[in-house]
């Protein structure tokens, strides 16, 4: 330990190189959160790096003004709890399952879902299969396309082969069938495991871009990442610097993107350091086992 | 040791009694229908968004009518993959392909080994933790903010690099009109995203190590960096070779949504890939046979990386996926 403690060349150098890592990741951030509740003259004039100069808020105001705003919002939210909750139960009872050795064709169910780790249809076939389904421009064309993510059942199937087999013959002893014994026995046990799996779902669901782009057509159901695209992607090619909204009020496209950016990014900012270990232990769980 | 007694007991007694076929088939099936009711919203999700898109394949030797259906469409043969392979957009669109997909695997897959063996050296774990939460966070951010974040920073009117750039003196570069810098954007913008999280697997196999090897390698005076070389690399080695055959597989399979999201018609000369064409194409356009045969032409050269990959690391190396 005394050891570890001297100074050296590579320790510093080591953690310079770190130190940098950690700067190019949050910087980003901060300058975003700057502009966006800074002045219109400084952020014209170019001059804010870390820290908001002229605070104001009013390009919060103008962006939580907006209705579209809130409606995607409530549209991502719809999506990302629903789509949770029903990729939550599917893959968990598949993996249950599967996790069962003594289940009849296990192996060729595995097979089946193997395979399609390594080819697919591809998105027009899957687009056509969505729309014979009558589940385009509907809440369930987000939700069931995507409902199963392979990696996540294997993770669960996993978790739950490791489950004592003595726990589930205690429970055939009370006289629970196999459903029974997952609902009582397996999902109490597997809390952290649900957890993990749900955060990962949330996450993929909250940010997806493509099932919205592919899937809906109407405005009224657009969730936060395609509002963000239109809003900051698609305007930005045309449009100059500054944008007038009602007379004089000039409002600086830039700060006005970066709050927009700002808002719709917030939940995942805020909840992330509180659930960052179980995101760590989920993919700790896939990287040991293979 | 009993149990297994009475249940082997069971075993030979069943494989001496004559096989009653029917009375088999009904034994299994009541043992095991609440396993497969279980399996069954599973099995009819995996039937239903993977299965059938995969028999709507058919489409591509077919010259899909949205109003005659699948079925009542005319037969075409190949005629949709003569016409992608004798499309001047053929060659450059395939050699985007591949030139995003390697740069990325060039320099994208060496980055989190390094920063997981950096990560490793460092002796304040309070230190090491932070570093590694702030460094999982962009992965966690969607596609839509990370390419806005891109265009907005690189914007020649007031993005954050052409301000920097201005302090030292150089003009304003339209970074995302240049077909030139392109792959180089997209491939720094995924190492930024991913390199943290990308990390995990690398700590992960670090923590197999075993102390002692370390310990050994101190006794004979080895410094830093060739404990590196020869205990931490071997010891991750494994891993490595996994990765880099899943890495090898994927070279085609770039992220749609992102080089989506990033590209514009100005750089279409290098930003253009198999699966944006796929979608400006087939979606967009609606020529839903032309594109889903650009997509199985490539799924079928993606299946070919990656068995390749697959069989040359179980020569080379004795690891592999399968």
């Amino acid at each position: 330990m005394v050891k570890s403690l001297r100074f050296s060349w590579f320790n510093v150098v080591a953690s310079l190189i770190l130190l940098f890592v950690v700067v190019i990741t949050l910087y980003p951030f901060l300058h975003m959160l700057a502009v966006s509740l800074s002045s219109n003259v400084n952020v014209m004039q170019n001059n804010i790096s870390f820290w908001p100069k002229g605070f104001n808020l009013s390009m919060y105001q103008l962006v939580l003004g907006d209705p579209q705003i809130w409606t995607a919002y409530r549209n991502t939210i719809i999506y990302t709890v629903l789509g949770t909750i029903i990729s939550l139960v599917v893959t968990s009872t598949g993996a249950y399952a599967l996790s069962r050795k003594d289940m009849a064709l296990r192996n060729s169910f595995t097979v089946l879902i193997v395979i399609t780790m390594f080819f697919s249809g591809g998105m027009i076939p899957t687009f056509l299969v969505v729309r014979s389904l009558n589940l385009v421009d509907t809440v369930w064309g987000m939700v069931l396309p995507g409902a199963v993510s392979t990696w996540n059942l294997i993770l669960m199937r996993t978790f739950f082969s490791g489950i004592p087999k003595e726990l589930e013959e205690s429970g055939r002893m009370d006289g629970l069938n196999d459903i029974g014994i997952f609902i009582r026995i397996i999902v109490p046990l597997s809390k952290a495991s649900f957890a993990t799996i749900a955060l990962f779902y949330a996450v993929g669901m909250w940010n997806n871009f493509i099932f919205p782009l592919l899937y809906l057509r109407s405005p009224d159901l657009f969730p936060l990442q395609v509002l963000l695209r239109n809003l900051v992607l698609a305007g930005s090619a045309s449009s100059g610097d500054v944008t007038s909204i009602g007379g004089d009020n000039l409002v600086v496209e830039e700060s006005l993107k970066y709050a927009t950016i700002m808002v719709s990014t917030l939940p995942i900012l805020v909840i992330y350091p509180f659930v960052q270990k179980y995101f760590v232990k989920g993919a700790m769980v896939g990287a040991v086992k293979g | 040791m009993a149990d297994a007694g009475v249940t082997q007991h069971i075993l030979q007694k069943e494989a001496h009694r004559p096989p009653r076929r029917k009375s088999r088939l009904i034994r299994t099936w009541n043992r095991n229908k609440a396993l497969w009711l279980l399996f069954l919203p599973c099995l009819l999700y995996y039937l239903i968004f993977r299965y059938a898109p995969m028999f709507g394949l058919v489409i591509t030797f077919k010259d899909y009518n949205l109003f005659k259906g699948i079925w009542a469409s005319d037969w075409v043969g190949f005629k949709y993959y003569r016409m992608f392979l004798e499309n001047p957009d053929f060659w450059p669109l395939m050699k985007n392909t591949f030139l995003l997909g390697l740069y990325k695997l060039v320099f994208g897959f060496p980055a989190p080994i390094l920063l997981a063996i950096l990560l490793n050296e460092v002796r304040r774990a309070a230190y090491k933790r932070f570093v590694q939460t702030v460094s999982y966070l962009p992965h966690f951010i969607s596609n839509v903010i990370v390419a806005s974040m891109v265009i907005m920073f690189l914007s020649p009117t007031g993005g954050l690099i052409n301000n920097l750039l201005a302090g030292i003196g150089i003009g304003p570069i339209n970074f995302m009109n240049e077909p030139g810098l392109f792959r180089g954007i997209y491939v720094l913008s995924e190492i930024w995203q991913h390199i943290g999280w990308e990390t995990i697997i690398y700590l992960a196999a670090l923590t197999a190590i075993d102390p002692q090897l370390y310990e050994a390698a101190d006794m004979d005076g080895a410094s830093r960096l060739r404990k590196i070389w020869h205990v931490t690399l071997p010891g991750i080695s494994p891993a490595i070779v996994i990765t880099l055959i899943l890495n090898i597989g994927k070279v085609l399979e770039i992220g749609f949504e992102k080089v989506f999201l990033m590209q514009n018609p100005a750089i279409y000369d290098t930003a253009d890939i198999i699966s944006t064409y796929v979608y400006r194409v087939g979606m967009v356009q609606g020529n839903f046979s032309y594109g889903a045969s650009i997509d199985l032409f490539m799924g079928v050269i993606s299946l070919i990386f990656i068995c390749t990959a697959n069989w040359l690391s179980r020569r080379l190396s004795e690891t592999s996926l399968w």
